[in-house]
This record gives structure tokens, sequence and C-alpha cells, in this order.
């Protein structure tokens, strides 16, 4: 009888361990997962879009087809500028606000000045508020296209061309492109762009 | 009625009290123990927790500054969230899990009773650098406040200063310490019970501190994952959350979430396990639909692991993806209510009496039901986009908490509080306690209702004068909401020291429906319990 109850205390002890042998591998599984969110978090937002309302705002050239002018049609257009993190440049729009028409071409400039000591290399990303303008602002040329390297203590001046299709719904006569300007050394692939 | 005692009676090897001194505790692998310093560090901590809502509140009695630097209101809402989440709710529940669990089931203690150890002791060294992490910003050495709030989003916590980090470590050893007991009850569930206790016998509070403990090993390793990529991409120039190196910040939110909305089900599974023991004990009734309650109870795990992003509506998702979790958050609100109806049920026709837990059982029936009705509202993405981020959240999300998980709490205290100490409480004190309690808790956030829809902000030190009266009411409320929680700590002790002796069966109803092997022992128990399997009825 004590051998018998030797011999199920042991099984009872086997089956212990197993189950708390599962347990701990789920508890690893669990962190590890957490880390293959990073690259599928990003696979799952440029396959689904899930991450975006709107389609990102265009660091690509649009075309100059089908622009007609409504003269009739006022729009206000804010511009705003924001430096990412702690990074000591000056960044600055030309101009704070354009009264225009719909299909009218626009030109205006950034300033941006580089107050590190260093070379570097800067990456501008736009956004357009309210989102649902973001298909209606087409940029023609814009410094957002590429990548800008300043010497130390360089400044320049950074031009922008765009118009705004007279398809944007009559409800919005007011809208805001913002930039955000990023320091991407050691940085490869541009970051944010061409998700759709 | 006790022959397990008895039976325990006849090994005299192991039939000895607890150990002597400080060692007892130190050193202790004895589940009852264990569970009673949960319990008591628990209780510090809430009124630690507390204290800190006190100030948060007392700078909110007026507009202005008056108290508190910006930094430091923020870096007390972020303390105030954690210590109560991580430092008071979630180790009550263990505690009672470690005290009740082994009892009820038959098992002579956890299965892995030094672990249970290492799980306890892991939480004073937390406690203590989370408290450091808001003394450090006053050193020259220690950088920012932590002011982010519990969320810990970046990019403002990539900027915090040292207390940053010091949380970050804290949540790792929570999390150690919070996964480490979870395989302790989840292995005693399965592997000890008593011979006869077959799964549709097990109390309800077993069942639904095993989905509690599931949901701990499966969602607390991704928080980790999560403030550690923080903790790399503070320290060793890692991008995960940082835009301009490829990262994205709102990663982090859905890390966060992940962990952060099963939570919500971690605090308040314990305390529907708490009810569903309550309930029938004081309506003489078995519970109504145990195993639809148990089903319930599973669903509402399943679900809330895939419902998250109902946090993060402002942050500019698809619109296929917010009505994903739009409707999934709303379906939650059928498993809660089933529950809340099989309570109802359990009541009708029963014999009540309405003793301290009994009546904190009905009023968190009302008032969680309260809380689930602003969820449903929040949870629909137009209305949610007006009350992102407004005092509404936060009252709504009080109201969850607050009955959903501290008051069943208190009503188990109150409950197995004769057991534990073989006295009984003074039911008198208990019933002011209850009455001071609940309604000062409900003229605290009932008025933040009011001012949220109105717009005031959440987690700002100031506010616009419009707001002033609703939050002098919620301020005076919270100061008599927690004066009330030193009468609670003062009925503990009091019962602790003595008191009428309570019977091995104190509550009449004790042992209708599920077998309730707690009360076939004395109160309070001996030091070691079914060293013999006991007979199931």
């Amino acid at each position: 009888m004590p051998l018998q109850q030797a011999a199920k205390s042991q099984l009872e002890e086997k089956k212990k361990k197993s189950r708390v042998r599962f347990l701990v591998l789920l508890a690893i599984g669990m962190f590890a997962f957490s880390f293959a969110m990073v690259p599928l978090y990003s696979w799952v937002c440029a396959v689904t879009g899930a991450n975006s309302i709107a389609t990102n705002a265009s660091t690509k050239t649009s075309g100059l087809e089908e622009r007609k002018v409504d003269a009739a049609r006022w729009i206000t257009v804010e511009f705003d500028a924001t430096i990412n993190g702690n990074l000591a440049v000056e960044f600055r729009p030309g101009t704070r606000r354009l009264k225009i028409h719909p299909g009218e071409m626009q030109k205006l400039v950034y300033h941006a000045k580089n107050l590190t000591g260093k070379e570097i290399t800067l990456q501008a990303v736009p956004g357009i508020t309210p989102w649902q303008a973001t298909e209606h602002l087409h940029k023609i040329e814009c410094f957002c296209f590429t990548q800008q390297t300043l010497k130390a203590g360089e400044e320049v001046e950074m031009p922008l061309r765009f118009y705004v299709d007279s398809d944007l719904p009559k409800q919005y006569q007011r809208m805001t492109l913002s930039y955000s300007i990023m320091n991407i050394e050691g940085v490869t692939k541009a970051p944010q762009l061409e998700l759709k | 009625m006790s022959s397990a005692v008895t039976a325990n009676g006849h090994d005299e090897a192991h039939h000895h009290g607890p150990p002597k001194g400080i060692g007892r505790w130190l050193f202790s692998t004895n589940h009852k123990d264990i569970g009673t310093m949960y319990l008591f560090f628990s209780l510090i901590m809430l009124l630690l927790g507390g204290a800190m809502a006190m100030l948060i509140r007392a700078e909110l009695f007026m507009p202005g500054l008056q108290l508190l630097e910006p930094d430091l209101y923020n870096n007390l809402v972020t303390n105030h969230a954690l210590i109560m989440v991580f430092g008071a709710v979630m180790p009550a529940g263990v505690g009672l899990a470690n005290w009740m669990i082994p009892m009820m089931i038959g098992a002579p203690d956890m299965a892995l009773p030094r672990l249970n150890n290492l799980s306890f002791w892991l939480l004073p060294m937390a406690a203590i650098m989370l408290v450091s992490s808001m003394i450090v910003p006053f050193f020259p050495f220690g950088g920012g406040a932590v002011n982010t709030g519990w969320t810990l989003y970046p990019p403002l916590s990539v900027q915090a200063g040292m207390g940053m980090d010091l949380v970050i470590f804290t949540v790792h050893i929570l999390g150690i310490s919070s996964i480490l007991g979870s395989i302790n009850i989840i292995t005693t569930i399965v592997n000890m019970r008593a011979p006869d206790m077959t799964w549709f016998k097990l109390p309800i509070f077993v069942w639904a501190w095993l989905f509690t403990a599931f949901l701990l090993i499966l969602i607390l390793p991704v928080l980790a994952g999560g403030v550690t990529m923080l903790l790399f991409d503070r320290h060793f120039g890692t991008s995960f959350f940082d835009a301009a190196g490829g990262g994205d910040p709102v990663l982090f939110q859905h890390l966060f979430w992940f962990f952060g909305h099963p939570e919500v089900y971690v605090l308040l599974l314990p305390s529907i396990g708490v009810l569903g023991m309550i309930i029938p004990t004081f309506a003489r009734k078995p519970l109504f639909g145990y195993k639809p309650l148990i089903f319930f109870m599973g669903f509402l795990a399943i679900l809330g692991m895939v419902v998250w992003a109902h946090h993060q509506y402002t942050i500019g998702m698809s619109l296929n993806t917010t009505t994903y979790f739009m409707i999934g958050t709303i379906l939650i609100s059928i498993p809660v209510g089933l529950m809340l109806f099989n309570f109802m049920c359990t009541m009708w026709r029963g014999s009540m009496t309405f003793e301290t837990p009994m009546l904190f059982a009905i009023s968190i029936i009302l008032m969680f039901s309260f809380a689930g009705v602003t969820g449903v509202m929040l949870a629909v993405v137009p209305a949610d986009l007006q009350y992102h981020d407004t005092y509404f959240v936060v009252a709504h999300f009080h109201y969850a908490l607050i009955p959903g998980s501290v008051l069943g709490l208190f009503a188990a205290t109150f409950y197995w509080l004769p057991k534990w100490t073989g006295n009984m409480y003074d039911e008198k004190l208990g019933k002011i306690f209850f009455w001071w309690n609940v309604i000062s808790f409900n003229i605290t956030f009932f008025p933040q209702h009011f001012s949220g829809l109105a717009g005031m902000p959440r987690r700002i030190v100031d506010y616009s004068g419009q707001f002033v009266e609703f939050n002098v009411i919620s301020s005076l409320g919270a100061f008599m909401f927690g004066v009330s929680h030193l009468l609670f700590a003062y009925i503990i002790i009091k019962t602790i020291r003595g008191g009428e002796k309570a019977p091995d069966k104190p509550w009449e109803g004790g042992q209708i429906g599920t077998p309730g092997l707690e009360w076939t022992v004395s109160s309070p128990p001996p030091f070691h319990t079914f060293e013999t399997p006991p007979a199931v009825k």
C-alpha cells in the first residue's frame, strides 16, 4: 500500500513538472511574441493599412493633369513645422498662411538651418489636417521627396510647389500642412515612406 | 464535521505550530502565512496609493496651482495608478488565492511552496523601486519626473529621467512575481485537488482564478517585452518607438494595451469569483447557472484578449479596424451582463440576509453595471472621439475598478475574516464602513461624469473655472472616501486582536451549491490543513 502510494505520488510529481514546464514556456513564448510584433506590426500595417485612416500624405510627385481653377472658392492653407526630438536645427515655413483658389499652383519655401557643429542628414515627413483633405493636396515639388544634407552651420531654403484640387469637399475651407523634420543619420531606409 | 482535522491529529511529526520569530515570515512556505503577507502588503499599498490620490484631489480642489508642480502632479498620477493596480489589487487577489484555493480544493498547500515565497518577496522590492522612482527626480542626477501616466507612452517616456528606468524594472519584477504566482495557482488547481473534487464541484472562486492566472501568463510577458524595448530605446540607441529611426510610437500603444485591456479582467475576475461565493451564501440558494457562469468567464477572458485597441481610437486607425474593435468591445457586455444576471437570479426568492459582505456584493452589482453602461458609450467610436481623455473616462474606469475589483476584495475580506482570524468582525462597524465607503465613492466619482462630458481633460494639473463645482464635490467626496479606509484597517486589526469567537462555519449558507471545504476546518484553521486528502461530499 505505501509502495503504491509512493509510485502514485511520483507520477503526480512528474505530471506537475510537465505542467510547470508548459506554463513557463508559454510565458517565454509570449515574451518572444512581443518582439515578433515589431516586424509583424509593420507588415500588417503595410498590407492592410490598418494604422492609417487616410492614405498617407504623399511623398511623391503628383501629375498636373485635369487641374482646373475654381476662382469662386477660397481655401486657407496653414503651414507648420515640427522638429523631432531634441534636434538642434532651425526649421520654419517662409509663409505661415496662404489664401488660395482650388487648382491654383502655389509656391513657397521652408527655411532650415543646421545649428549643430557637424554635418547632418535630414528628412521631412508631411502630414495634413483634416485627414480627409490629404488626397486633394498635390505636391509637384517638395523637399520632403528627398533627404537634405546640411553642413555645420549651413542654412538652406527648401522649395515646395503644390495645388489643392477642386474635388475637395465643400465643407473644408481650412487645412494645415505640417512637416516634421528628423535626423536620419545612420538610418538606411527613409522612415514612413511609401506605405501606400 | 471536521474529519480532516482529526485525521491530521494522527500524524504527530507534521502537526506543529508555525516557527517562531521573523524567520516564520521571511522563509515561509506556508500558503496561509504567504497569503496573509500578500493581503497586508496590498493593504499598505492601498493606503499609500490612496494618499497619492488625496494629494491629487487636494490639488484639484480649486483651479490653479496650489500644492503641486505639474511634473510632480503627473508623477503622482502615474504612481497612483501603478501602485493601485500592481501593488494593491493584484497582490490582494493573489493573497486570497493563496489563502483560499488550497483550503477550498482540499490541498495541503500550494503546488510550489518555495516559488510562492519568491513570488511574494519580489513584491516589497518592487514597491521600494516604484517609490524611489518618485524620489529620484528631486536629486540633481535624477532627470525629469515620470510624467507619462501609467501607460508610459513614448516618446515622452523615452525622454523622462532615471525614474522611468526604475519604473521599467519595477514592471519587470512585478511581472515575474505575478507570472510565478500564476504558474503556482494553475498547477495547484490542476494537480492538487482532493480525489473527489471534480472540475464542476470546484467553488466558482477557483474557476475565476484559473482564468485569471492564464490571462496573466499570456499578457504580462508582452508588457515586459514592451517596456524592455522602451529601455533599449532609452539607453542602447535602438528605434523601436522612434519615428526618426524607422520605428513607430503607436506600436508601444498596441503592446501596452494588449496587456492593459485583459489586465482589467485580471482585476475583475477574482472579484466575480468572490461574488459567486458570497451571493449564494447570503441568499441561501445555490449559485444560479454555475456552469454557464464558468463559460461566461472563459468567453470574457478570450474576448478580452482581442479588443485592446478600443483604448486607441484617436490614433487614426483605418475605419475597418476601428469598426472591428468597436463591435468586439460591445460584444463584451454580453458575458458580463449575463454574469450579473446569474447573481441576480441567485438572489431571486432566496432567503436573504444583509451582512457586510452581502451589502458589498449587491452594491457591486449596481455600480459595476453602471460602469458597463458608460463602457458601452465609450466603445462607440464617434462618441469616444469626444470622450477620449476626459474625466468621463476617469469616472468610467473608477466605477469599473473600484466596485469591480476593490469592493469585491473588501467583501472577500469581511466574508473570510472570521475564517482567517477565528474571530467575528464587528458587524456594526462593518456596516458603517460599507455605507461610508460606498456613499463617498459615489460622491467622488459621479460628478466626474459630468465634468468629463463638459470637456474637462484628464491628467492635467489645472482646469478651467467652469468645472469648479464638480471638482469641489469630487474632492470632498474623495477625502471622505480616503478616510473610510482607515476604518477598514481598524476593523481588520480589531478582529485579529479579538472578538466573538467564530464557529467553523460562521455563515449559515457557507456550503450551499459547492462543497466549500474551507468551512470544514476550524476557525482559524490549523497551520497545516488537509495533509490527508479530505472526503468530498
